[in-house]
């Protein structure tokens, strides 16, 4: 429970489950031709980890993150969560969309209590739903509606969303992809410490590569597509992190040089 | 409707919580006396005036009901213009409704002169205003029970249509197999005028009445289910796959997703629906069923009461009116969480 974590920041709990993709391709009819994804990809999350995963535009790894919260099953290969195949979407993967998405007929606190609704659990949700309101700092809006926000308040309420559910596994694609920079910075930090509080497995797809190494204990590289591993780098710096650290500008170097792009940093 | 509620400059500083100009800038007294209104109360003096100064060229016995019953509009106009500072709300309705009040109140008189007094107007066709009082006062028993007859006709047609065609545009939007089925029907019967219908439905159904509902819940039913199937065929994509994520199955997703993100479309096609229902109730009345305003507007033109077309039409307008306002208002509490909303 979220108050629970409040009272004991100090100590993160681990309550995340682990991943596991093996061997996975996926691929899409288009016009009778088939436009492969993912090619054979395979990748180990232990509990509450943070991995990030970046690759060259439209490589696939947001079709990934579609397989892992069971969106959508994959052509071959196999996609577990906690030891249990995955075989269709459950609150227990929750993802964050790039778009926050929110239903514009909902108040703000009726958005957040999608998920309890839906699974029927709606009566006694009601404080979880304020606490995870309280989490991100919207207590004020509840009664507001999404055309009211600002697009880094409608991503809050979107994350709200998700961590009502007390996810295993929080999938982010690229959540704070079209926020301004310094909204971008704020919801970062946050990112970590909801992350260091609550103890979710988090799996986040960005191309910001600063942004990867700023949240992630591990970044995962992509080639182009379609999308294979082509690097696992593990990223060992203690929380909080400062975006001066001269290591994380060192990773930086190395991950932009794995995209093809150090020549032009 | 949504006219009233917002708030004119002048009221500002009443309704809202915040800081407004109105507090900001010293308060301007409001005048002593609304002059506009004022004129408003003058011109329907002239309706009076009119109305008593010359004799009628016709037999109209209300006339002098008519007179006073404009004497006592004028009367309210010149109270309310003189206590504008202290009567509130009905003074500031008659500030903001004025110059449509002072043309109106000309209308009246020069319908008088040119109808009652003068007879530049031919009779019967262009009877005078006391004439449709004289059909409200003396002929109300059978006015009423046609007005009664209309609305529960379009009601039952209306909302039997409505209905079945939300039903129709839900189904066919969300499974495939009910579009594969019903999709050729609409396509070929929907376009049809409901009109043509005319002759089938007054011998097919056992009565005039149920043929007469069945029609308009045809005209109703076809733009209502189009813009429902189209609403929840515009559904974005993205919003399934968020409830699906949540723990949602397909009864939430229907219910709570589809359903709710395609009700502005549903309205869309509520409101033509009502213009083109209103349009098949009069046709209907005129043609078959033995009630209604329609029915009593075919006798009233049978006798040449073209006093009592009139009245009817006048009733029928504010009826049809009335009902768009009703549905705006539905509108309005069903989708307050839109922004930038029509208002009627």
């Amino acid at each position: 429970m979220v108050t629970a974590a409040i009272q004991t920041p100090e100590a993160p709990r681990v309550t995340g489950a682990s991943l596991d993709i093996e061997d996975v391709s996926h691929g899409f009819e288009l016009d009778g031709s088939v436009l492969e994804v993912l090619d054979d990809v395979s990748l180990h999350v232990a509990p509450g980890e943070f991995v990030a995963l970046l690759g060259p535009s439209g490589c696939g790894k947001s079709t990934l993150l579609r397989l892992i919260a069971g969106l959508e099953p994959p052509t071959r290969g196999k996609l577990s969560e906690a030891g249990r195949p995955i075989a269709g979407p459950n609150p227990s993967r929750v993802v964050v969309f790039q778009d926050p998405t929110l239903f514009p007929w909902r108040t703000v606190r009726r958005n957040v209590a999608v998920g309890p609704e839906a699974q029927g659990t709606l009566k006694q949700s009601q404080q979880r739903i304020d606490e995870a309101l309280a989490l991100v700092g919207l207590t004020k809006f509840a009664k507001a509606y999404p055309h009211q926000l600002s697009g880094g308040m409608a991503q809050r309420v979107a994350l709200a969303r998700a961590l009502v559910n007390d996810p295993d596994v929080l999938i982010l694609d690229e959540p704070l992809g079209k926020l301004d920079s310094l909204t971008r910075i704020t919801m970062q930090a946050e990112l970590v410490s909801l992350w260091r509080r609550e103890g979710f497995t988090a799996i986040l797809v960005t191309h910001d590569v600063e942004e990867a190494l700023f949240l992630a204990n591990r970044v995962v590289v992509f080639s182009d597509r379609p999308a294979r591993v082509k690097a696992d780098i593990p990223v060992d710096l203690p929380y909080p992190r400062h975006r001066g650290d001269p290591r994380l500008a060192e990773l930086r170097r190395q991950v932009l040089g794995l995209l093809g792009l150090d020549a032009d940093w | 409707m949504t006219m009233s509620d917002i708030p004119s400059p002048s009221q500002g500083h009443a309704s809202a919580p915040h800081l407004t100009l109105a507090d900001v800038v010293p308060a301007v007294p409001r005048p002593l006396v609304d002059v506009v209104g004022l004129v408003a109360g003058i011109a329907w003096l002239a309706v009076v005036a009119a109305a008593l100064a010359l004799e009628d060229v016709g037999d109209w016995p209300r006339t002098p009901t008519f007179a006073a019953a404009a004497g006592l509009v004028a009367a309210t106009f010149i109270v309310l213009a003189i206590g504008s500072r202290w009567l509130g709300a009905a003074s500031r309705w008659l500030d903001r409704a004025a110059l449509w009040l002072i043309v109106l109140g000309l209308f009246f008189t020069l319908w008088q002169l040119a109808s009652a007094k003068l007879g530049w107007l031919p009779l019967p066709f262009f009877p005078p205003p006391q004439a449709l009082l004289e059909v409200y006062l003396d002929d109300f028993p059978r006015l009423g029970v046609s007005i009664l007859a209309s609305v529960k006709l379009q009601l039952w047609g209306y909302s039997i249509g409505a209905v079945a065609g939300f039903l129709t545009g839900v189904s066919i939007g969300w499974s495939q197999r009910a579009a594969y089925w019903v999709h050729p029907v609409l396509r070929f019967i929907g376009p049809l005028p409901a009109g043509a219908w005319l002759p089938i439905a007054f011998f097919a159904f056992p009565s005039s009445w149920s043929a007469g509902i069945f029609l308009i819940a045809l005209a109703t039913g076809f733009p209502v289910t189009v813009l429902t199937w189209s609403g929840i065929l515009s559904v974005n994509p993205a919003y399934y796959d968020v409830a699906r994520t949540l723990g949602a199955r397909s009864r939430f997703l229907v219910l709570k997703v589809a359903i709710p993100a395609a009700l502005p479309h549903v309205f869309v096609g509520l409101f033509m629906a009502l213009g083109t229902s209103f349009s098949v109730l009069v046709v209907a009345e005129l043609l078959g069923v033995k009630a209604g305003l329609g029915f009593y507007m075919q006798a009233a033109q049978g006798w040449g009461d073209y006093a009592n077309l009139y009245a009817a039409l006048l009733v029928l307008a504010l009826l049809c009116s009335g009902a768009v306002s009703l549905l705006f208002a539905a509108r309005d509490r069903f989708l307050s969480w839109q922004k930038d909303l029509v208002t009627w």
